[in-house]
C-alpha cells in the first residue's frame, strides 16, 4: 500500500523549472530520505507534497486520496522546519495545541494529545516555557511534538537538524529512528547531509536538478551508485575517480589509466566492458588496502603525500597515476609523509561508468 | 616537525631572560577620559546639541516673560518674573477670526483627527503588507509597485481631484473627509513598511501555521500581530507626527470649525491686528508640538521594550 504517491509533478517558477514530471512512491510506514545539494528541488518537493507550494502540473496522493488541490490542514500530514518556526509568543504547550484549537477539538482530547506527545518526547517540564528559553535541540523536539500531536499519517521533516551542533544532530537523529520505529509513520525527510540520509533512511532518493538520479536502500546507493553524481555525492571523503580506458590481455580486463592498469576482471560488469570504451573507474577510499611498499605489483606504488588522523581510523592522501586519491585505513597506524606504499583494490565493490554518459556498466 | 621541536630547544637555550616578566602592563589597558578622541566626539555633540537646544530654550524662556520684559529685547535673558499668563491665554483665550478661545479648540479638532486617521491607517495597512508578503496572490507585485508610486506623486497635484472626490461623497469640509484623506495618503509608506517587516520574519513560521490549519485572519491575529509591536509602535510614530504636523489637508479640506491646532497656530501668529504678542505666540507653539513631543518619548521607550519582547530569534 503506498502512503504518498507523486505523479508527474511539475514546477515552474515562471522560465524555471525546479520539477520536471518527477514521480515517486513512498510505502506505508516507510523512511524515505529525499537527499542532495541546495538547489536540486528537494525541499520544494516536500513543500508540494505539503500543499505550501501549489504545483504546475501532475498529482499528489496521499493515503491513495489525490490532494493535490487541498490545503495543507487537510492533507494529514505534520511538518518540522528547519528554523524549528515555533510561535514566539506562546509557551510550549500553546504551541503544541495551536493546531487543534484552529481545529476546534475539544479541550479535553487536546490536553491528552499534548501529554502523550509531551510524554514520547520528553518534554514535560518544558511545557511552560516560551521558546526563547529552550536549547536549539529542546527547540526541535517541541517543533516535531507540534507535528506528532496532529495525529498524522505522514510526518514531512525539511532539514530539521541542520541548525543543530555537531553532538546534538546525532543525538536527535538516534531519537528521530526511534521515534519511527515506535510510531511506524510514513517520515519524508529532506537533508544535504549524507550521513544523515544513509542512516536514517529505508530508501534513498538522490535528488540533482529537479530530477531523483537513483531510489535505492542505502546500502544499493553507497555500494552501487547508478551514476557518476550519485557516486561522487555519497561518501565522504568522495570517491576516488579514474578516468581511462577499457583494455584486455590474456583474458583479463584492465582499465588503463595513463601508465597504470587496474585490473577489472573481478567487477561485476552488467554489460561486458569494450576494450576501447573510454570509461570512469571510481574506487572509495575505505576501498582500498595499503601494505608497506615491497615486492609485487609495481604498477601500485604510490607515496603517501599528506596523513590525516580522524582517531578511529586514518586518512591518507597519495598520488597514483598522476592524480590525488585519498585512502582510508582502519585503525591508528600511522604513514609519514613521502612514505612508499602498495596499494591493493577490492574491485567487487568498484564502480565503472561510462565515460560519455557517466551511467553505471 | 622533529626539526622544529629541535630549533625551538636550541633558542631556550640561548635566552637568558625569564619567559614570566612579573611587572609590566598586564590586564586591560586604562583609557584616558580625557584623550583627544573623547574630546573630538563630545565636543561635536555637545556643539550639535546646543545648536538645536538654543531655539528652543528662547521659546521657553520668551513664553515665560510678559510683554514689557520682551520689549527690552534680550531674548537669551532668563524671566525676571515668571508668568504663566501667555500658556493661558494661548489654550483659552486667542483669537483666531471670529473666536476667541484658543488654540483648546484646534487642540481637540487634531485629537479628533488624528486618532481615527492613525487608527484606520495603520490597521489597513498591516493587512496590506501581511497580505503583500506573505499571501502571494496573482497581481501582488503591480498591485505593489502601483502603491509605491503613490507615494512618489506630489500631493499638490491631487488636491483638486480630492475635493471633487469628497464633494460628490459629501464628506468635504467634515472631519470624516480629513479622515479619509489622511488615511489614503498614509497608505503607500506604511504598507511599504509592513511589508517589509513581514518578509522579514522567518518564511517557515507562516508554512507551519498553514500546516497547523490556521486561515488568513487566524494567522495575521494570532502569529503575525503578537509579533509585530516594533513595527507597530514606529507606523504609530510615523502617523501621530505626520497627521497632527499636517496643515496642507487641514486647511484645504476642512471648514473653520474643524481647523486643526496647526493651521489654528498659523492664524493666532500671523493675525496681522494689534501687538504682536511673542510670548503668547511662543506658548502655543510650544502647546502645538507638545503632543509629538510626548509621542516621542513614551514611544521611544515602548519601542524598546517591544523589540525585546519581540524577539524572534531569542
Amino acid at each position: 500500500m503506498t502512503s504518498v504517491s507523486v505523479r508527474d509533478l511539475s514546477l515552474n517558477f515562471g522560465a524555471i523549472t525546479v520539477l520536471d514530471k518527477l514521480n515517486l512512491d513512498i510505502n506505508h510506514g516507510e523512511f524515505l530520505v529525499l537527499l542532495g545539494s541546495s538547489g536540486c528541488g528537494k525541499s520544494t518537493l516536500l513543500n508540494c507534497i505539503a500543499g505550501l507550494l501549489d504545483v504546475s502540473e501532475g498529482q499528489i496522493f496521499i493515503k491513495d486520496r489525490n490532494v493535490t488541490w487541498e490545503e495543507p490542514k487537510d492533507r494529514g500530514i505534520g511538518m518540522v522546519f528547519q528554523s524549528y518556526a515555533l510561535y514566539p509568543q506562546m509557551s510550549v504547550e500553546k504551541n503544541l495545541s495551536f493546531g487543534l484549537q484552529v481545529a476546534r477539538v475539544p479541550q479535553a482530547e487536546i490536553d491528552k494529545r499534548v501529554a502523550r506527545a509531551a510524554e514520547i518526547l520528553q518534554i514535560q517540564p518544558l511545557l511552560k516555557r516560551k521558546p526563547a528559553e529552550l536549547s536549539g535541540g529542546q527547540r526541535q523536539r517541541v517543533a516535531i511534538g507540534r507535528a506528532l500531536v496532529r495525529d498524522v499519517d505522514v510526518f514531512l521533516f525539511d532539514e530539521p537538524l541542520s541548525n543543530l551542533d555537531a553532538k546534538l544532530r546525532s543525538e536527535l537523529r538516534v531519537e528521530i529512528k526511534r521515534l519511527h520505529q515506535s510510531l511506524k509513520n510514513t517520515m519524508i525527510y529532506v537533508t544535504h547531509d549524507q550521513i544523515e540520509a544513509l542512516t536514517l533512511a529505508d530508501r534513498i532518493a538522490v535528488m540533482k536538478g529537479g530530477v531523483i538520479q537513483q531510489l535505492a536502500d542505502p546500502m544499493t546507493i553507497y555500494n552501487a551508485p547508478e551514476n557518476l553524481f550519485v557516486a561522487g555525492f555519497i561518501g565522504s571523503p568522495s570517491m576516488n575517480f579514474f578516468r581511462g580506458e577499457v583494455a584486455a590481455k590474456d583474458g583479463r580486463s584492465f582499465v588503463q589509466v595513463g601508465g597504470v592498469a587496474f585490473d577489472v576482471t573481478a567487477y561485476p560488469a552488467r554489460t561486458r566492458l569494450q576494450p576501447g570504451q573510454k570509461v570512469v573507474l571510481g574506487l572509495r577510499p575505505e576501498h582500498v588496502k595499503v601494505d608497506e611498499a615491497g615486492a609485487g605489483d609495481a604498477a601500485h606504488q604510490a607515496v603517501v603525500d599528506i596523513e590525516e588522523p580522524m582517531g578511529a581510523d586514518n586518512l591518507l592522501w597519495l598520488t597514483l597515476a598522476g592524480q590525488s586519491m585519498s585512502v582510508r585505513i582502519a585503525g591508528q597506524r600511522r604513514y609519514r609523509p613521502s612514505t612508499a606504499v602498495r596499494l591493493s583494490f577490492d574491485m567487487g565493490v568498484a564502480s565503472i561508468f561510462d565515460a560519455a554518459s557517466e551511467n553505471r556498466l | 616537525m622533529l626539526n622544529l621541536v629541535a630549533n625551538n630547544s636550541t633558542v631556550t637555550e640561548h635566552e637568558t631572560v625569564p619567559v614570566r616578566i612579573k611587572s609590566g602592563p598586564s590586564g586591560p589597558k586604562p583609557r584616558r577620559t580625557l584623550s583627544r578622541r573623547n574630546i573630538v566626539v563630545y565636543g561635536t555633540l555637545i556643539v550639535v546639541a546646543l545648536y538645536y537646544l538654543l531655539p528652543l530654550y528662547v521659546m521657553i524662556m520668551t513664553s515665560l516673560k510678559g510683554m514689557p520684559e520682551i520689549r527690552v529685547g534680550n531674548i537669551f535673558a532668563p524671566p525676571v518674573e515668571i508668568t504663566f499668563e501667555p500658556w493661558v491665554k494661548a489654550w483659552a483665550q486667542a483669537c483666531t477670526g471670529l473666536n476667541c478661545d484658543g488654540l483648546s479648540r484646534g487642540f481637540w479638532n487634531s485629537v479628533r483627527i488624528t486618532v481615527p486617521s492613525v487608527i484606520i491607517s495603520i490597521a489597513i495597512a498591516s493587512v496590506n503588507g501581511y497580505a503583500l508578503a506573505n499571501w502571494r496572490f496573482k497581481g501582488a507585485d503591480l498591485f505593489f509597485t502601483v502603491l509605491i508610486v503613490g507615494a512618489f506623486i506630489p500631493y499638490q497635484v491631487m488636491i483638486y481631484p480630492i475635493v471633487i472626490v469628497l464633494r460628490e461623497m459629501g464628506v468635504y469640509g467634515t472631519l470624516t473627509g480629513l479622515i479619509i484623506v489622511h488615511t489614503i495618503f498614509g497608505m503607500p509608506i506604511l504598507t511599504l513598511l509592513f511589508r517589509n517587516y513581514f518578509a522579514g520574519l522567518p518564511e517557515e513560521l507562516f508554512k507551519a501555521a498553514r500546516v497547523d490549519g490556521a486561515g488568513f485572519w487566524t494567522i495575521y491575529l494570532k502569529i503575525m500581530l503578537p509579533m509585530s509591536l516594533p513595527i507597530f509602535v514606529v507606523a504609530m510614530i510615523l502617523q501621530v507626527t505626520g497627521i497632527w504636523n499636517d496643515f496642507l489637508f487641514g486647511v484645504v479640506f476642512t471648514r473653520p470649525e474643524y481647523y486643526p491646532m496647526t493651521v489654528q497656530l498659523n492664524n493666532i501668529v500671523n493675525s496681522v491686528q494689534g501687538v504682536k504678542e511673542y510670548n503668547v505666540n511662543m506658548a502655543a507653539t510650544l502647546l502645538t508640538g507638545l503632543v509629538p513631543l510626548t509621542i516621542y518619548f513614551i514611544s521611544g521607550r515602548l519601542f524598546v521594550r517591544g523589540i525585546a519582547a519581540g524577539a524572534v530569534k531569542g
